[in-house]
């Protein structure tokens, strides 16, 4: 059964749609991340303009983190302290974002830039966590003890320091305000929520807890990912709700059962799965930038014009 | 009273003049099984019946033109392994459809002069390129128009209008699902020797209707409310789905 996307202006598969945010939103679910690292691409690939792919990824986001982030409030996983302050940062990045990518997208090179936004992160954070998680199963197996809570790092010694009780941490804002400013910056860029770079940053840079991250970062998501719909429908009008809700009919769906399952796997199994995934998306996008296209000429009608 | 009398001599001119015309345009009617494409939530493309009658006798022509569009044609270089958009060039008026429909192939049915006259056939709709010097243009031109033919809103149907009888034709317009929205027209010719004898031209609209039009409407009349409603209607229907997995 096809659907006529009304700001996406094409007519495409219902099923196919609901697929889609169904296998992407268990994963959601199951690793904490928004999806959008998946999504975007994906509905690049059916054809779908990257603008409008990632101003309606941003806003179905909104709503795969509000199932996933109400589930694990339940569990009691959220540090709303954390939270608040990452999204602080966030919603200055994701503003700053939004612009930038209006420019590059006047300028005709905001598909190349998603692209390799998408290959240098995802490569970089693949390769980072598949390393780690690997060395930790291996030392896990040799030893079976933990090792300590987590690392002391330089930026112990940065002013404004805050205590974040859930968190168990006393450390500077800094680092938290930088790593959402960040990630809300590539939020806006590549229609992501930009977990696949916040769950990592969490774990390694501020050295929360496994158990909240995951929670809190859903928890951010959702304000930044709110910022960047309403952005992008200004500036672009690049926000199809339709196909966001189609997309959403799915992930709810998916993002509940991926949750329940992610609860039973041990968290560098978890990592170690997610690096997995996110090297296989940088492979095909990396690919897919340096391959000979079909055609070298790219054609787009102009709206409004003679 | 002078100046009402002027005017019905000058509505009536046409009329009088006519049938002093060898073979005129009464010699040809035609018309669409439908004026008006409904763009809804279940549409993926449309299919128009065209039909008409002529006198006996000369090969009958359908031209359909979709509203002019501003169309930029990007062309990509390999730089550093990477394939990167580099030169760009801007057509004006370049028609958003075109479709030519013909009993049978055009370069028999009349001269190229005659064809180029009436733009009929891709290769002679004008399409000039601005932003790139006019030997670069012509690949510009050659990848728009393979494009357009590719996606389906150029199309080329030489043998596709089918005689009933001596008088009676018809033909099947097809119609993309990305078809532009906005006023159409239908040309239809007959030629007879080579010679156009008879043409008609009748409208066709493209619309977006219902939920599609109010959903895009909203969007590009009052962009921050659609922005805020999205969220909400977002937020809404995460919660909701929370919610009932909660009790189940």
């Amino acid at each position: 059964m096809q659907i006529y996307l009304p700001i996406a202006e094409m007519s495409v598969s219902i099923f196919l749609l609901l697929g889609m945010g169904a296998g992407v939103g268990f994963l959601s679910g199951m690793f904490g991340v928004g999806g959008g690292f998946l999504m975007t691409p994906l509905l690049i690939f059916i054809g779908v303009p990257p603008a409008v792919a990632v101003g309606t990824e941003a806003n179905q986001i909104i709503a795969a983190s509000v199932s996933g982030a109400l589930a694990h409030w339940r569990r009691g996983n959220v540090d709303l302290r954390m939270g608040g302050v990452l999204l602080v940062g966030g919603a200055v990045g994701s503003t700053l974002g939004a612009w930038v990518f209006k420019e590059l997208r006047q300028l005709g090179q905001i598909d190349l830039v998603i692209s390799l936004a998408f290959v240098v992160f995802l490569g970089t954070i693949g390769a980072l966590m598949a390393v780690e998680s690997t060395r930790t199963l291996m030392r896990r197996r040799r030893s079976g003890n933990l090792g300590k809570a987590h690392q002391h790092h330089w930026m112990h010694g940065l002013p404004f320091k805050m205590r974040f009780h859930k968190s168990r941490l006393y450390i500077s804002v800094i680092m938290p305000l930088i790593v959402g400013a960040v990630v809300g910056f590539l939020a806006a860029i590549m229609g992501v929520g930009g977990g696949f770079i916040m769950v990592p940053a969490m774990i390694y840079l501020i050295g929360m807890p496994t158990s909240v991250v995951v929670g809190t970062s859903l928890f951010q998501i959702i304000f930044v990912t709110a910022n960047v719909t309403l952005l992008h429908s200004i500036n672009n009008q690049t926000v199809d709700v339709m196909l966001a809700m189609l997309l959403l009919a799915g992930a709810v769906v998916g993002a509940q059962v991926g949750t329940r399952v992610g609860a039973l796997l041990r968290g560098e199994q978890l990592r170690g799965l997610l690096a997995l995934l996110v090297l296989a998306v940088c492979a095909k996008l990396a690919f897919d930038l340096v391959v000979t296209p079909d055609d070298l000429y790219t054609v787009l009608p102009l709206r409004g014009g003679e | 009273m002078l100046a009402r009398s002027g005017l019905i001599c000058l509505l009536l001119a046409p009329v009088l003049i006519s049938p002093l015309r060898p073979a005129a345009a009464q010699d040809l009617v035609a018309d669409l099984s439908s004026h008006l494409i409904a763009i809804t939530s279940s549409y993926a493309g449309a299919e128009l019946l065209l039909f008409g009658a002529r006198e006996e006798g000369g090969d009958v022509i359908v031209v359909v033109r979709g509203p002019p569009q501003r169309v930029l044609v990007r062309q990509k270089r390999r730089i550093g392994g990477i394939w990167i958009n580099r030169d760009s060039a801007t057509f004006v008026k370049v028609p958003g459809y075109y479709a030519v429909h013909a009993n049978r192939i055009l370069a028999d049915i009349a001269s190229a002069r005659v064809l180029a006259r009436q733009r009929i056939g891709v290769e002679n709709l004008i399409l000039e390129a601005e932003g790139v010097d006019p030997l670069e243009a012509v690949l510009f031109r050659e990848a728009l128009i393979r494009n357009h033919q590719k996606q389906g809103f150029f199309r080329e149907e030489e043998g596709k209008v089918a005689f009933l009888g001596n008088r009676l034709f018809r033909t099947k317009v097809q119609f993309p699902a990305k078809t532009p929205v906005g006023s159409y027209t239908a040309e239809i010719y007959v030629v007879r020797d080579g010679h156009i004898v008879g043409a008609q031209m009748t409208p066709l609209f493209v619309r977006k209707t219902g939920l599609e039009r109010a959903v895009f409407d909203f969007a590009h009349s009052q962009p921050a409310t659609y922005g805020l409603a999205a969220i909400l209607i977002a937020l809404a229907a995460g919660w909701l789905a929370g919610a009932v997995f909660r009790k189940v």
